[in-house]
């Protein structure tokens, strides 16, 4: 290599100079790219869509790849010190930057907007959290989402236990768990359309199209409208969705640790006589609680930012509004930057234990 | 001893099999409905695709000019006003019911017996698909029309933002997971423990200075916001599960290499990178299915703009402005989900891995 050989300090700078040719192209020609991609969508209306979708794919992916190469090549034309110096740089450099952009600075710059008013202009100190957790609007968003995130948690934690010991026994454990599995490639808004059509309502007088209303007027009641008037029980019909949804990730996981408990141990119990609910109860659940401690969290941290379905199902309208969509309603609709902000900032602080947790999880880890 | 075990074997598969059956109902309603006639789906529950006994046609009575419409009618041997016909009339174990109005209308008369609605037609996706208007004559003979929807593009425009959404974060990520795995340097731990921070940061903190952002840029509303958005979303997770991966790597194969006076650069290419496919396509296909069917991130970096818009803003907005066209609704939510089960079917395996490899993400 270049570095193998003294040099002296005037060719090591001319090495240098030559090596971050390439970068600099590089970087020029993902700059300018940049504004070609972007107005290349925003004025050409004639170019062929796919066209400006593969020139946009080229231009994201092989910017990455020449990036990283042109960089690297730089960093190896510099003496040898500099190279190990620079190089971690680059390997972690990009996504760094990313992330600041994308998540650091945004996270400190609402927490900022959170103490101004609607426009931004004017500091307001607390006046927008005041507002938050006073407003009656707001009190009926904050009992939704703890409804969400006490049955919608629950409830997929118990259907995916259940779900993962019965496969477990069963010989279409395959199969079974497919079909539980398969909802979660399903987007929630089309897991929306799904529903709103097994919610769907007719007049007394018409056949109902919706399984729910035809069962329910099947047995001589009235169809109801279940998303809409039916408060605040519309709530739950909304949160049947998530579960729907999210029992196949809980299965996958418990069923994994199911399957790492040893065999031994439940042998050895069903030897001494013990029945299988208290195998369930006094064995497989102590040895699987980290996991339906984790799933948990992760499904708790999932409802609490629960949008889309609210969002297409109801917009938020008859009482069912979460903190996600009133979020989004305080910025867009409303263009209240200040309390719009100050809602996102209590999103925010609620996931702290969590982050709190994962970060001292991590401190104990070896490998660091 | 064995009947216990036949019973309990019963009660499994009984269980599991009633479980599967509820959870895959929703589905099959929807599927089943999108290929049925856009006026069968309003007027019938899916389910009577399946055998039942119904009301079917078996006669077709159409007055003729002479009867005055305004007074009691005999017809089929049953004098009766319009009103009641109308309201339909039942008698020797047939329904005999009017059909339109009081001028073009006609006679049916129905017999109770066993049917099965099984008309079924790849209209609905046309529609769904191409836009254009389209025209269905009702029983009575009133035509109405009424749009389709152009979803034949957003599904593209789902693509365009979905492909780089997934190759740009993954990319950054095995550089920064290799970084953090293979090579010491002064702050390590101290920015690794950031990625495992923003691990959980809910997004909704971030949409509203990004939009400020992409304003000042003039990229709101375009793919490209998208993507940016996206890969700084999935690159947390995205790091730490290809650290967890990347930095499990038998240490003896890294060291010979290093040894033998390779670059970190060739190691991560020609070494890192074919031993961490598995874990690569365990993300991939996370992050490709979560960019695909998210809606609050398209809806805030792409909004209206119509040319741009994806299938999950498309099929969103058909429910808010259409929500009783069961026909495009049924069809279009179809639309949105084939990648993603196509995917999720071929690649099953490696999201399950995905998913047991990272429980939290952000």
């Amino acid at each position: 290599m270049s570095a193998s050989k003294p040099q002296s300090k005037v060719a090591q700078f001319i090495q240098a100079l030559i090596g971050s040719l390439p970068l600099v192209i590089s970087l020029a020609v993902l700059v300018l790219g940049f504004f070609y991609v972007r107005d290349l969508q925003v004025n050409n209306k004639d170019v062929p869509q796919m066209v400006i979708v593969l020139i946009a794919i080229i231009w994201g992916v092989g910017g990455v790849v020449l990036l990283f190469t042109t960089a690297n090549f730089f960093a190896e034309q510099l003496p040898v010190k500099w190279t190990q110096r620079l190089q971690p740089f680059i390997f972690i450099g990009p996504a760094l930057l990313m992330l600041t952009w994308a998540l650091v600075l945004p996270t400190i710059r609402t927490i900022i907007a959170s103490f101004f008013n609607e426009s931004g202009a004017k500091f307001v100190g607390l006046k927008n959290f005041v507002y938050v957790f006073t407003n009656p609007a707001m009190l009926t968003v904050f009992r939704n989402n703890m409804l969400w995130i006490v049955f919608g948690t629950s409830f997929t934690v118990a259907a995916g236990l259940l779900v993962a010991v019965l496969a477990d026994r069963s010989r279409f454990e395959t199969a079974a768990k497919t079909l539980i599995f398969l909802p979660m490639a399903i987007s929630f808004v089309g897991a929306g359309v799904i529903w709103n059509f097994v919610y769907a309502v007719k007049p007394v007088s018409a056949p109902q199209i919706g399984l729910l209303n035809a069962i329910t007027t099947g047995f001589g009641a009235q169809p109801q409208a279940w998303t809409a008037f039916f408060t605040p029980w519309n709530n739950f019909f909304l949160i049947v969705i998530v579960i729907w949804l999210q029992t196949g990730y809980s299965m996958v996981l418990f069923s994994a640790a199911i399957k790492g408990i040893p065999q031994e141990i439940l042998e050895a119990s069903r030897v001494d006589g013990a029945t299988e609910i208290q195998i369930f109860f006094w064995i497989m659940l102590p040895q699987i609680m980290g996991t339906i401690i984790a799933v948990s969290t992760t499904i708790v941290i999932f409802t609490l930012k629960i949008f889309d379905v609210v969002w297409v199902m109801t917009g938020g309208q008859y009482d069912t509004s979460v903190i996600s969509t009133e979020f989004y309603r305080q910025y867009f609709t409303y263009n209240n930057n200040g309390i719009g902000s100050a809602i996102a900032v209590v999103l925010f602080i609620a996931v702290i234990p969590v982050m709190v947790y994962n970060l001292r999880q991590f401190a104990q880890r070896e490998a660091f | 001893m064995k009947k216990s075990k036949f019973v309990n074997s019963f009660l499994v598969n009984g269980s599991l099999a009633i479980i599967c059956l509820l959870w895959t109902i929703p589905t099959l309603g929807l599927l089943i409905s999108s290929f049925r006639d856009r006026l069968d789906i309003n007027s019938s529950g899916w389910w009577t695709i399946f055998p039942h006994k119904d009301w079917v046609e078996i006669q077709k009575i159409t007055p003729g000019p002479e009867i005055n419409r305004d007074q009691a009618m005999t017809m089929a041997g049953i004098t009766a006003t319009f009103e009641k016909f109308a309201e339909g009339i039942q008698k020797d174990g047939k329904q005999y019911i009017w059909i339109g109005n009081r001028r073009i209308g006609y006679l049916e008369v129905d017999e109770y017996k066993w049917t099965a609605n099984t008309t079924f037609t790849l209209e609905n996706y046309k529609q769904v698909l191409a836009g254009g208007n389209y025209t269905a004559t009702l029983k009575d003979g009133t035509k109405v029309t009424s749009g389709g929807d152009n979803m034949s593009r957003a599904f593209l425009n789902s693509i365009a933002v979905a492909v780089p959404s997934t190759v740009i974060p993954i990319a950054l990520a095995a550089f920064a997971a290799y970084g953090f795995a293979w090579m010491r340097f002064p702050g390590r731990k101290m920015l690794f423990a950031l990625v495992v921070g923003l691990l959980v940061v809910p997004l909704q903190v971030a949409l509203i200075p990004l939009l400020r952002d992409y304003v000042a840029l003039h990229v709101n509303g375009t793919f490209l916001a998208v993507w940016l958005a996206h890969t700084g979303f999935g690159l947390p997770l995205a790091t730490y599960l290809l650290f967890n991966y990347i930095s499990e790597l038998p240490r003896d194969i890294m060291e010979a290499a290093f040894v033998d006076g390779a670059s970190h650069f060739t190691i991560f290419r020609q070494l890192v990178l074919p031993l961490s496919v598995p874990a690569l396509a365990s993300f991939a296909i996370f992050q490709f299915l979560w960019v695909w069917n998210d809606y609050l991130v398209a809806l805030i970096f792409i909004g209206a703009s119509p040319t741009n818009q994806l299938v999950t803003q498309r099929l969103a907005e058909i429910v808010g402005s259409r929500g009783q066209d069961w026909h495009l609704l049924t069809a279009g939510a179809f639309i949105t989900m084939i990648l993603p089960l196509i995917v999720f079917f071929s690649l099953q395996r490696f999201f399950v891995r995905g998913l047991l490899a990272g429980s939290v993400k952000g």
